[in-house]
């Protein structure tokens, strides 16, 4: 079975980081993950996507192609990136950042990087709410295993905001 | 075996340096190579290794060279402009035999180009960037794995040899994080050693029976001169015809003599394939999948990937010039390896090109179009067509 | 036939040198390994000489130790790989004013910004010798070269004044006139344990000298003698003595400071404890 999905925003906001912690929480399961990214000049601000392959065989060409989720946390990126979606893929918003949604079959709209700020301090942790969000929509990899590849990336001082963040994001997909 | 984990292919460079026993390197920032310096950065001292930011990449070459004389294996990174600043001390490492690997992560060009957008345009600078008559040898993966097996590779054939060799990435690999399982230890080869003492006239220029000489470190007590102006096997430089002509000879033919060490190639779906594909580097990650697809739909199609791009696999390519219809060069350039193809395959089948350059990698589709369209034309020129130089399959961009 | 002390420093069957008749670049060889003869911790085993291209540059090739002729301007970088590759080894760098201060100028100050522990002997002719008498950037306002036929227009380095801002922590000038004081300068900058420059002025007959009607090898010498100031007259001497053609030798400025192997010590004991 194989799995793709699209983390796109802007710089800065950590897609990257994201679809990487997503990427080892799938090997970390035994799968075979491949995660590139494609990024402008600016360290901030600039257009950011990410992009990971989840299979359980190998994988070669890095790209995808007709995603089966697509994560997009500004209009821009949701703008451009969701055309070539899988019909049945599921397109993730961030509802504030996003308030022209496209006509797709499933559009799943969350609050992310409010819920970063106002319930978890800071939007830094946006991209943690979304991964969250991801992995109980795509159940790509058990909620106890994303919990242990952030901990891992993340500086050790904010492990349990991370947590709360993966948490509030997992909570808010009904 | 340690455990699987996701590593990004620059990281796995820096790993199997260190592994291959480089305990120096000498860099300056550069996008898509970076990765590489920070990572040696961290890890070297570690080791007991050094690790230095130089003012520029002319300088990051002077002091590998140096730390390479002086005892230690080296690595240096960067992407194309800086391997164009570097060029005169890689020459001056051809001509003076100094072991050294220079990684190329490389992006689009020419000039500043596009610097985080992937290429494989550096092939030909890889090959000819520095003046004068020079061998060199250059590798490149096609995978996070590879990217490490290869740059454990580079250092050994870099010490065997006395030779600088290029890891010739592409932003492709030098950026993918995928699963790896590494080695715990690998295969090393050492840095050679002197075979006589000085009492006993040893001159360190004197090649050994694989006409590679046993250089000295400094600080061996040997005295040794080394000198980027021809020398004969004292290492001092000599004015003389014969002098020059034996030391040109000799450095061309210590890599010739070894290429079926050194020259590797991976043949892919070849066992029934009337056509084939020669590829390299990340692209050639695109064309399994295009020609997956093509065999899917009853195409006998197969690649030749190419591991070792300099010295270039001749026999490798004459041999499947020989057996194939015809063979299609996907490269991520203007169009580089297909003249070294068709040079090779001596006319013996047509050699098209798919050609892309616009900072997009391949999609498996426009590579599966260019192999029916490259069938198609053998087919209807009635295979064997020697004159002249082909029409060009070349993917154009859509924005 | 009795052996000179220095000879030994020589590959003798790498002499005569190529350098022409008068000029200086020898005799500021020679201070060098004698600056180093009877220094302790200093062996023809455990000492390294670096140079770059030019004139100056092809000492290397005369002397009797491990010997490193880069490519031009790039000594510095070398010789900085060979210290830290091995900083039980003294490293020494032959350059010249065209080879350190233009293609190597960068090279240069950041050489002197790490305070790496090289000592560097800059042979300073004024001119591009090796190609016949082009103009460098130490070649003097007004001074002809086969680039300059008019006269040089750029403004020179001051390569002492140079290497103090950029960070060296020992600076030095000297000529080969006075070679008992080049020799004391050279050996003082050896045991400065940092990054160590003495500017040499050397008579260059035939590219500059003839050129500038500045008269034989001895005449250019002993205008070195009439115009070199000591640095504690030269400070002392009131501002319209210090006349064009005048210039200050001597120590002008040393420092104690931290140089690069032994904070690269540190880089490796914070690592460790990582």
């Amino acid at each position: 079975m194989r799995t793709q999905m699209r983390l796109s925003g802007s710089g800065g906001q950590g897609v990257i980081t994201a679809a990487i912690i997503l990427a080892e929480a799938a090997v970390s399961e035994g799968k075979q993950a491949v995660q590139s990214q494609s990024y402008g000049p600016e360290a901030r601000g600039g257009a950011s996507k990410s992009e990971v392959i989840i299979d359980d065989g190998k994988i070669f060409h890095p790209h995808v192609k007709h995603p089966n989720c697509v994560l997009a946390m500004t209009q821009k990126a949701a703008d451009k990136y969701f055309e070539d979606m899988d019909p049945n893929g599921v397109l993730v918003l961030d509802s504030d950042l996003v308030p022209s949604v496209p006509d797709v079959k499933n559009v799943v709209q969350i609050p992310i990087t409010k819920l970063a700020v106002e319930k978890v301090g800071k939007a830094l942790f946006a991209n943690i709410v979304a991964l969250g969000a991801l992995v109980k929509l795509t159940k790509i990899v058990q909620l106890d295993t994303i919990k242990r590849s952030v901990a891992k990336r993340v500086p050790p001082s904010t492990v349990e905001k991370n947590m709360y963040a993966l948490q509030l994001g997992y909570d808010a997909v009904a | 075996m340690s455990t699987a984990r996701l590593m990004q292919g620059n990281e796995a460079v820096a790993e199997g340096a260190l592994m291959a026993g480089v305990r120096f390197f000498g860099g300056y920032p550069i996008t898509p190579s970076t990765e590489i310096a920070e990572g040696m950065a961290k890890m070297l001292p570690a080791v007991g290794g050094t690790f230095i930011q130089m003012e520029d990449e002319i300088a990051s070459m002077g002091v590998v060279l140096g730390a390479s004389l002086a005892g230690r294996k080296v690595l240096t990174a960067s992407s194309g402009p800086g391997i164009s600043l570097k060029q005169e001390l890689i020459g001056y490492a051809a001509a003076a035999e100094i072991p050294v690997v220079i990684v190329n992560v490389q992006r689009v060009g020419p000039s500043t180009g596009q610097p985080t957008a992937p290429s494989q345009s550096d092939v030909m600078q890889a090959r000819w960037g520095t003046h004068g008559d020079h061998p060199i040898i250059a590798l490149s993966p096609w995978s996070v794995r590879e990217a490490f097996e290869l740059a454990v590779r580079s250092v050994n054939l870099s010490e065997q040899y006395r030779t600088p060799v290029i890891l010739l990435m592409d932003e492709i690999v030098g950026h993918l994080r995928e699963k790896v399982e590494l080695p715990d230890e690998v295969e090393v080869y050492p840095r050679r050693q002197p075979k006589k003492s000085r009492a006993e006239g040893y001159e360190p220029y004197t090649p050994d029976e694989d006409l590679v000489p046993n250089i000295a470190n400094f600080g061996e007590g040997y005295h040794i001169h080394v000198t980027g102006l021809i020398h004969d096997e004292t290492g001092f430089p000599v004015g003389s015809p014969k002098v020059t002509e034996d030391a040109i000879r000799r450095l061309h033919q210590k890599i010739e003599r070894a290429v079926d060490d050194i020259v590797a190639v991976e043949e892919i779906f070849m066992d029934d394939a009337e056509y084939a594909v020669v590829s390299f580097g990340g692209t050639a990650r695109t064309v399994y999948e295009a020609i997956y697809e093509a065999r899917e739909r009853g195409i006998k199609v197969g690649m030749l990937r190419l591991i070792t791009i300099w010295p270039f696999a001749d026999k490798a390519i004459y041999e499947l010039a020989s057996r194939v219809k015809g063979i299609l060069v996907v490269e991520l350039n203007y169009g580089q390896v297909v003249n070294e193809v068709r040079r090779s395959a001596c006319g013996r089948c047509p050699v098209e090109l798919c050609a892309k350059y616009n900072m997009q990698i391949f999609e498996p589709e426009e590579i599966e179009d260019a192999i029916d369209r490259m069938i198609e034309k053998v087919e209807r020129s009635g295979g064997f067509r020697a004159e002249g130089r082909s029409v060009n399959v070349e993917v154009i961009s859509h924005d | 036939m009795i052996e000179r002390a220095y000879e030994k420093y020589f590959r003798r069957n790498r002499l005569p040198h190529l350098w022409c008749p008068g000029c200086g670049n020898g005799i500021a060889m020679k201070a060098i390994v004698q600056a180093i003869d009877g220094k302790d911790g200093w062996t023809q085993d455990n000492t390294v000489i670096v140079s770059g291209i030019g004139c100056s540059s092809r000492a290397s090739g005369y002397m009797d130790f491990d010997t490193l002729h880069t490519a031009h301007g790039r000594a510095i970088p070398f010789a900085t790989g060979i210290k830290l590759a091995r900083p039980d080894l003294n490293v020494v760098v032959i350059t010249g004013d065209g080879d350190c201060t233009a293609i190597g100028g960068g090279h240069f100050i950041h050489g002197c910004r790490r305070n790496i522990d090289l000592t560097v002997v800059l042979f300073n002719n004024n001119i591009y010798g090796m190609t016949g008498g082009q103009a460098s950037p130490m070649t003097p306002l007004g001074k002809k070269a086969t680039t300059a036929p008019y006269g040089s227009i750029d403004r020179p380095f001051d390569a002492c004044k140079l290497a103090e801002a950029a960070g060296a922590t020992y600076v030095a000038r000297s000529t080969a006139f006075h070679v008992q004081h080049l020799i004391k300068m050279i050996r003082d900058g050896l045991d400065n344990k940092g990054f160590s420059f003495i500017e040499a002025l050397v008579q260059c007959p035939t590219a500059y000298g003839r050129r500038n009607k500045l008269g034989e090898p001895a005449k250019m010498m002993a205008w070195m003698r009439d115009n070199a100031v000591m640095k504690s007259a030269w400070d002392k001497l009131p501002d319209d003595k210090k006349v064009e053609g005048k210039f200050p030798i001597g120590l002008f400025y040393q420092a104690e400071a931290i140089d690069y192997d032994t904070a690269y010590e540190q880089v490796i004991e914070r690592a460790h404890s990582n």
